[in-house]
C-alpha cells in the first residue's frame, strides 16, 4: 500500500485536472486514428494486422522526409507545408499499406488463421529493420513548427495550456473521423466493405471485387495511420524506428477496449486509452502508465470480452 | 442462352458434379429437381465460379464464362440468389437492395427499386430495418428483390421456398412466374418442392448423385411416375431412379 500511496499521490486541483484532460484527449486522438486501422482490417478479414503500428511509424518517417522536402523546395509557410506533408504522407504510407497486403497477406487468404498472423509479425520486423537500416537507429528530431497556444487558469493554481498544435490534432482527427464515417456508411465503397465483412461470397455474387475492397481497406487504414504519424512527429518532435511498437500495441488495446470490428468503438477506445494514460501519468506514476493501459486491457478481456461497443459473436441470421 | 457441357466440379477430393450437360433457352423457366446432396446447389455455385469447374464448359449468350471471376458475372447479366438467402444481416433492407445494384448504372436505381417493391410491397415498411431482423419469408423476398436490382437476363434461384410457410411459398412461386412473364427474365430454378416447381417450368431436369438422369418439359416430368414416386408427396415408396 505504501507503494500505491507513493505512486498515486499526484497533484490536486481543477487546473491540474484540466491540463491532464487536454493532454489525454490529444493522445487519444492519435491512438484512435491508429486503432481504426486495426479494427477495419479485423472486421474485413478477421486478422490482427500486427504490422499496422509499423505502418504508423513509416508514416512518421515519411512525414519527416516530407518536411525536409518542403524546406528544400523553399516552402516556408507552415500551414502550406503541413498540408503538403499531410497529403504526401497519406499517399506514400497508403502505398506501403497496399503493398504489405498484396505481398504478405493476400497469398495467405484461405490459409489457417495463424498463418497471416505470423506473416504480420514478420512484416512488422521487416519494416522496423528496414527503417533502422535506411534511417539509422538514432532518434530523428524535428524542430517545433507550430508554436503558441492559449492559457487560462480557472482554479488559480497554475496556467492550463492548450497549444495550437493540440487543437489542430483534435480538429483534424475529428474531421477525418467524420469523413471516414460518411465513407463507410453512405458511399458504395463503404457498402462494399461492410458487405465483404458480413458475407464475402454474397458480396462477390453482387459484383463486389472482394480483393480490391480488401486492398482499399488497407489503403484507408494506412493513410489514417500516416496522419497519426505526422501528428506525433509534430507533437513530440522526435521519432525513431521503434515508435510503432508500443503505440501499435496501445492502439490495438484501444480497438479491443472499444470492441474489435466496431469503428465507433475504435474511436472511443482510443480516447479512453489516451485519457487513462494521461491521468495515470498525472496522478500516479509516469513509469507505470503502460501498466495501467494494459491492466485495463486485461480487465476488459475478463469482464467484457466483446469490448464496450462490440457485438456478441452469436447473432440471429 | 445458357449451355453447360460435361461440367465437373467438387470440393477437395470429392467430385460432386460428374459431367453435367444442360441447356436453358432464352425466356424460359428451367428447373432442376433432386434429393438433398444430389449436387444442385454445387451446380449453381460452379456456374458462379466457386468451386471452380474442373472440366467442361459454361457458355452464356455465346460467351464462355467457365473461368469468369465471380464478381464479373452480374455485369454480364447473371444474378444468383443463393440457397439460405444470404441477406447482409447488419445492413438495412435499403442497403441490401443498393448492393443488389452495386454493379449497375445508378440512374436506373429508382426504377428498379420501384419494381422490387411492387413485387414485394411488404418490404416497403421495412426499408430502414436491419436485414438480420426480418422473418424468413421477408428475407427470401429481399433476396429475390436484391437479385433483380441488377436487371439480370438470367436469374439463378436456389431453393427459394426452403423453410417458408405454405402461403409464402405460393407467393414466391407466383412472383417467379411474374418476373419471367413481365421482365422476360430467363430463370434457372433449383427446388426440392418439385410439384410447385414443375408446374411453372418450361423445362426440367432431374439430378441424382451429380448427374442428370431425366429431362423433359415440366408437364412431362410432372406426369412421370418415377418422378412422382421419388420427389412428390404421396408418391409410392420406390427407389430413386438411377
Amino acid at each position: 500500500m505504501e507503494f500505491l500511496s507513493r505512486a498515486c499521490a499526484g497533484g490536486a486541483g481543477i487546473d491540474y485536472f484540466l491540463q491532464q484532460l487536454v493532454n489525454g484527449v490529444t493522445l487519444g486522438a492519435i491512438y484512435g486514428l491508429i486503432a481504426i486501422g486495426y479494427t477495419m482490417v479485423y472486421g474485413i478479414i478477421g486478422m490482427i494486422n500486427f504490422a499496422h503500428g509499423d505502418i504508423y511509424m513509416i508514416g512518421a518517417f515519411i512525414s519527416l522526409v516530407g518536411f525536409l522536402l518542403m524546406s528544400a523546395l523553399g516552402i516556408t509557410s507552415v500551414p502550406i507545408a503541413i498540408a503538403g506533408v499531410l497529403l504526401f504522407a497519406m499517399i506514400f504510407t497508403a502505398v506501403y499499406g497496399w503493398t504489405v497486403e498484396r505481398v504478405a497477406y493476400r497469398p495467405l487468404r484461405g490459409a489457417p488463421r495463424l498463418a497471416p498472423l505470423i506473416s504480420a509479425i514478420g512484416v512488422s520486423i521487416v519494416l522496423q529493420n528496414y527503417v533502422q537500416l535506411a534511417q539509422g537507429a538514432r532518434v530523428k528530431p524535428l524542430q517545433p513548427m507550430v508554436q503558441g497556444g492559449f492559457t487560462f487558469s480557472p482554479g488559480g493554481e497554475f496556467h492550463v495550456t492548450i497549444s495550437i498544435l493540440q487543437i489542430m490534432i483534435v480538429l483534424l482527427t475529428l474531421s477525418l473521423m467524420a469523413g471516414f464515417t460518411y465513407l463507410i456508411q453512405k458511399t458504395p465503397l463503404g457498402r462494399a466493405q461492410r458487405a465483404t465483412e458480413q458475407d464475402r461470397t454474397m458480396a462477390a455474387l453482387l459484383g463486389v471485387d472482394v480483393d480490391r475492397t480488401i486492398s482499399a481497406t488497407f489503403v484507408i487504414g494506412a493513410s489514417l495511420a500516416a496522419v497519426a504519424g505526422l501528428m506525433v512527429t509534430l507533437y513530440y518532435g522526435v521519432i525513431d524506428f521503434y515508435l510503432g511498437f508500443v503505440a501499435g500495441i496501445k492502439a490495438f488495446t484501444a480497438a479491443v477496449l472499444g470492441g474489435i470490428g466496431s469503428l465507433p468503438g475504435a474511436m472511443l477506445g482510443g480516447l479512453l486509452i489516451g485519457l487513462i494514460e494521461a491521468f495515470w501519468s498525472g496522478y500516479c506514476s509516469i513509469a507505470y502508465k503502460d501498466v495501467a493501459v494494459f491492466g485495463v486491457l486485461v480487465l476488459v478481456l475478463i469482464f467484457r470480452p466483446t469490448g464496450l461497443l462490440g457485438r456478441p459473436e452469436v447473432e440471429k441470421v | 442462352m445458357l449451355e453447360i457441357r460435361d461440367l465437373r466440379s467438387g470440393y477437395g477430393l470429392i467430385e460432386v458434379l460428374q459431367g453435367i450437360s444442360l441447356r436453358v433457352e432464352t425466356g424460359e423457366i428451367a428447373t432442376l429437381i433432386g434429393a438433398n446432396g444430389a449436387g444442385k446447389t454445387t451446380l449453381l455455385m460452379t456456374l458462379s465460379g466457386q468451386p471452380r469447374a474442373r472440366n467442361g464448359s459454361i457458355v452464356f449468350d455465346g460467351k464462355d464464362i467457365t473461368h469468369t471471376p465471380m464478381h464479373n458475372l452480374v455485369r454480364l447479366g447473371i444474378a444468383h440468389v443463393p440457397e439460405g438467402r444470404h441477406i447482409f444481416p447488419r445492413m438495412t433492407v435499403l442497403e441490401n437492395l443498393q448492393l443488389g445494384a452495386f454493379a449497375c448504372d445508378p440512374k436506373n436505381f429508382a426504377d428498379d427499386l420501384d419494381f422490387a417493391l411492387t413485387l414485394f410491397p411488404q418490404l416497403e415498411s421495412r426499408m430502414a430495418q436491419r436485414g438480420g431482423t426480418l422473418s424468413g419469408g421477408e428475407q427470401q423476398m429481399l433476396a429475390i428483390g436484391r437479385g433483380l436490382m441488377s436487371r439480370p437476363r438470367l436469374l439463378l434461384l436456389d431453393e427459394p421456398s426452403l423453410g417458408l410457410a405454405p402461403l409464402i411459398v405460393r407467393q414466391v412461386f407466383d412472383t417467379i412466374r411474374l418476373i419471367n412473364r413481365e421482365r422476360k427474365t430467363t430463370i434457372l430454378l433449383v427446388e426440392q418442392n418439385a410439384f410447385q416447381a414443375l408446374k411453372l417450368s418450361d423445362k426440367a431436369y432431374v439430378m441424382v448423385n451429380g448427374a442428370i438422369t431425366l429431362s423433359g418439359t415440366g408437364a412431362e416430368l410432372l406426369g412421370n411416375s418415377e418422378v412422382q414416386a421419388a420427389y412428390m408427396e404421396g408418391g409410392l415408396a420406390q427407389t430413386v431412379p438411377a
